[in-house]
């Protein structure tokens, strides 16, 4: 068989499986969105407050919060999956808890992850509302509450990015919740292909071990739906920051 | 005319430069004043002052013979209005509107007044448009029906026709006589522009170097000022 043979035969089987709504392929879907889905809601949570109080508020250790925000933002996933390895293991300090391999410790890494870049994109959002705007807003009566309304409602479509720029991010990311997670199935085999349902198995790292043990129109099927998903995202970024 | 501000031995610096000296000015209940300098002579700077978003270095403030302790409360008695007009990516109405929601109108009376402010500047049936997509004339006129739909005492006018067409300035200066005569604000602007201050003032400061050297009646500042820089600014003889 050629090489294109069997690439092609790959991406055939791989719709099949698609079309065919495999459980192995569905059940690490479901997985890799609700992890990547919670962990951007609470990194939402945190960031979009943390970013008004850098931008409205002055006290001491703000700028080296922002510069910490900042190199947050281009944190290597795979130092990130270490750091909480090591915290989390039995024998580490927080062992206690229990979480290691679980849907959980993904969640926490994607939320370190994703946390600062929601936190820095929004910021940026923010700190791009005219000064004059604001202004504008106490000359016409308002107050601090009001001004800081005004300009959620100025940046919303610039936060709705930089929350899309996250879950993207969450979505794509491999190194971190391969650690924490260790891309567990259940054992059995569904549907011919794979092994029992994910436990903690995602799109990302799932293409890693399938495209290990040659499963090729597995790994593809995978593929398209990583793809399809973060493109959706992105389509979503792009209309969102036209609309800015 | 009773006085409604009264501005006392006012100095401004940021940093080492001094931008405002010894202001002593009193601005009277229902007239037009111009404050009239060349750029960087501290106009803005003066109406950023009396909107209280700068804090005079010193001096004293009275605002309708109170001393200024509670600054939300006056500036909500008054309006500022920029040279540039900074807009709310909404509609028209919603930006008219905004002084009033931000005061707990009713809705029913925010529609009313909305509609009388945007008939004053001369945009009646633009309430839905898009802010955004206003010409720079309308979206001036805009931003006046935004700074009286409340009724302030006080209007402050920055340069609000530095950037605008013959047309629009001419609407503008309409505007500005119809808001004092019908609706009784007091208002004070500042510009460059000495024909305007011809048209539509009742009296006028001059402002050199941060410094009011003269505040007459216009008829006085135009026809035999007290001060020779006075007459010299005036003539256009004054360059800087």
């Amino acid at each position: 068989m050629s090489t294109t043979d069997f690439l092609f035969q790959g991406i055939i089987r791989a719709f099949e499986l698609i079309i065919s709504l495999n459980p192995y392929i569905l059940s690490i879907t479901g997985v890799s969105i609700k992890v990547s889905g919670t962990a951007t809601i609470l990194a939402t949570l945190t960031a979009i407050p943390l970013a008004f109080i850098l931008a409205f508020l002055h006290f001491r250790g703000k700028q080296a919060l922002i510069a910490l925000i900042n190199t947050g933002m281009g944190l290597p996933p795979v130092f990130v999956g270490l750091f909480l390895w090591i915290m989390l293991v039995p024998a580490g300090p927080l062992g206690f808890l229990r979480m290691i391999f679980t849907q959980e410790a993904m969640i926490v890494a994607q939320y370190i992850l994703i946390t600062p870049i929601i936190t820095g994109v929004s910021l940026a959002a923010i700190k791009a509302v005219p000064k004059p705007l604001i202004e504008t807003v106490y000359t016409l009566g308002g107050d601090q509450k009001d001004a800081v309304i005004t300009t959620i409602k100025e940046a919303r479509f610039g936060i709705i990015t930089a929350i899309l720029a996250g879950l993207g991010r969450a979505l794509a990311e491999v190194g971190a919740i391969l650690i924490v997670g260790g891309n567990i199935a259940r054992t059995g085999s569904i549907g011919g292909i794979g092994e029992g349902l994910s436990e903690t198995r995602t799109l990302t790292t799932a293409i890693t071990s399938e495209t290990s043990k040659a499963e090729i129109s597995t790994a593809i099927a995978l593929g398209i739906i990583l793809i399809s998903l973060v493109l959706t995202v992105n389509i979503l970024a792009n209309f969102f920051q036209k609309r800015d | 005319m009773d006085e409604l501000f009264r501005i006392k031995d006012l100095s401004m610096a940021f940093g080492e430069k001094v931008v405002l000296e010894n202001i002593d000015l009193t601005i009277r209940r229902g007239e037009i004043l111009a404050i009239i300098g060349p750029s960087g002579s501290g106009k803005t700077t003066l109406l950023r002052i009396l909107n209280f978003f700068e804090k005079p270095t010193c001096g004293s403030m009275k605002f309708d013979g109170m001393d200024i302790r509670e600054i939300n409360d006056i500036r909500r008695r008054m309006s500022l209005l920029f040279q540039t007009p900074a807009i709310f990516n909404t509609s028209v109405f919603d930006n008219v509107a905004y002084g009033l929601k931000v005061r707990g109108v009713d809705k029913k009376a925010i529609e009313k007044k909305v509609g009388v402010a945007l008939s004053i500047v001369g945009l009646s049936g633009m309430e839905k448009q898009k802010a955004c997509t206003l010409s720079g004339g309308e979206a001036q006129r805009m931003a006046f029906a935004r700074a009286i739909v409340y009724d302030p005492e006080i209007l402050l006018l920055d340069e609000p026709t530095a950037s605008l067409d013959p047309a629009n300035v001419a609407k503008i200066e309409d505007i500005i006589r119809r808001v004092r005569d019908e609706l009784g604000t007091t208002i004070i602007i500042a510009t460059h522009n000495i024909p305007q201050v011809r048209r539509i003032a009742d009296r006028v400061g001059i402002l050199l170097d941060g410094v009011l050297i003269e505040v007459n009646d216009k008829e006085k500042i135009f026809a035999a000022p007290d001060d020779a820089r006075s007459e010299a600014f005036i003539k256009g003889e004054m360059v800087y």
